[in-house]
């Protein structure tokens, strides 16, 4: 029977919500929390041994330290597999879980497994170093989730032969294996039912797929700072009290606009973060931290920039689509450009 | 968001704490900041060691806005 290791975060791992984020790694003697689930599904051939469980912020922001401590205990145990997550879209625990698994497979080297939401910017940075299956958006899909990673353990486990990322349903790692085709066709036959295909504007798969992340070449650079206005754009969820366009506190479809021309801050108690994905205590105490309206307002004054734009631009970045923050930079762009903006400075949690 | 602004032209600095999440969705002027629950603060801090905190990291970001660069870069700030 092999034996693994289960990495969680500190809400599953049930230190604690947002104000635990801070947590360092706490090291279980048994199981804890969904790694008892895991267990029942990868039952008889692999026995998850232990739980690792640590803060998302700590994780993220403290790596080497966190990585640190990890390793020490880890370099005590025998183990043939190790799990992180899953974490459906929580931002923060999917590059978390993306940190373990690069970090356990470099040093270890043994298969390392977890599961993410496609939305998840974890998938993007780590998907070429583990095996990310793909995941449902919340933890209701925690049994689909941990289904589909225990029975790929079990496989591996079993000896059992591995299909592609596609077949096994986790995110494609770039690896290209030659396998001969397995309906014996040869190239010439496939390439030719391809071209004709392509000639009568039907649909076809090529064989060499070529991943594309779009990339914008840099917009060229201010020339004359002291005389440009800059506008600040968010994804803080700062927004005026009563939050009067009600956006959404997480996976928002709308943005909002507020006047700031008359501010040299935003006042606490006039302003608050709305943003459900961290602990809003800090910035709802002071919303500059959020969105910098008091040190641009300064350097307005300093003349280091000419203006600083009559409005922000704000919206909820946990939990929103790619589509819908891709919707929403090409509105605010539109209005920029109608207003002259120069530049932006954006600030995002 | 920020790339679908850069995209019209507008140059873009994104501030943000995860600096690698920001590299892999492609923004190309980068200044990170102190933590995601407080971005450009930090509770800890005096008033006045918070203010040099967050205008150090903005002055950061606006010269990054006035850089010329070829590839994404990560500016660094002073405090």
């Amino acid at each position: 029977m092999l034996k693994a290791i289960h990495y969680i975060n500190q809400f599953f791992g049930q230190v604690g919500g947002e104000d635990a984020a801070d947590a360092k790694p706490i090291f279980h003697d048994n199981l804890v929390g969904c790694s008892m689930m895991l267990n029942q599904m990868v039952k008889p051939d692999i026995e998850v041994t232990n739980t690792i469980v640590c803060g998302d912020n700590y994780i993220t922001n403290h790596t080497d330290e966190a990585l640190k401590e990890i390793f020490a205990w880890l370099d005590t145990k025998k183990f043939d597999i190790f799990f992180a997550g899953p974490a459906f879209m929580a931002g923060r625990y999917g590059v978390g879980c993306g940190i373990m698994c690069k970090a356990v497979a470099e040093r270890y080297h043994v298969p390392v497994i977890t599961s993410m939401n496609e939305e998840n910017p974890g998938v993007e940075e780590y998907k070429s170093v583990c095996c990310i299956f793909k995941g449902g958006r919340k933890a209701t899909f925690m049994k689909d989730d941990v289904t589909a990673m225990a029975a790929f353990a079990k496989k591996i486990a079993r000896g059992e032969e591995l299909l592609p990322a596609a077949q096994e349903g986790y995110f494609p790692r770039g690896i290209r294996a030659e396998i001969p085709q397995p309906d014996g066709r040869i190239a010439a036959d496939r390439v030719i039912d391809m071209l004709l295909k392509k000639l009568k504007g039907e649909p076809f798969q090529t064989e060499l797929i070529i991943p594309k992340m779009e990339k914008i070449p840099p917009a060229p650079a201010l020339k004359d700072l002291a005389h440009a206005t800059i506008a600040l754009v968010s994804s803080s969820g700062v927004v005026p009290v009563d939050n009067p366009d009600r956006i959404q506190s997480a996976s928002a479809q709308k943005w909002g606009k507020y006047d700031i021309s008359k501010l040299d801050n935003l006042p606490e108690g006039v302003f608050k973060t709305i943003h459900a994905g961290f602990d809003p205590a800090a910035m709802c105490h002071i919303p500059d931290r959020g969105i910098p309206v008091d040190a641009m307002r300064y350097f307005e004054k300093q003349g280091k920039i000419g203006k600083l734009y009559d409005y922000f631009y704000v919206t909820v970045g946990t939990g929103t689509t790619q589509a819908f923050a891709a919707k929403f930079g090409r509105e605010i762009a539109a209005e920029l450009n109608a207003a002259k903006v120069d530049a932006v400075v954006l600030t995002a949690t | 968001m920020g790339k679908e602004i850069e995209k019209t032209g507008i140059p873009v600095v994104v501030m943000c704490n995860l600096i690698d999440v920001a590299k892999t969705v492609g923004s190309n002027r980068m200044v990170q900041t102190v933590s995601v629950p407080y971005p450009l603060g930090d509770p800890e801090l005096s008033a006045e060691a918070e203010w040099q905190l967050r205008t150090s990291r903005v002055e950061a970001a606006l010269n990054a806005l006035a850089a010329d660069i070829a590839e994404p870069t990560v500016f660094p700030s002073k405090f």
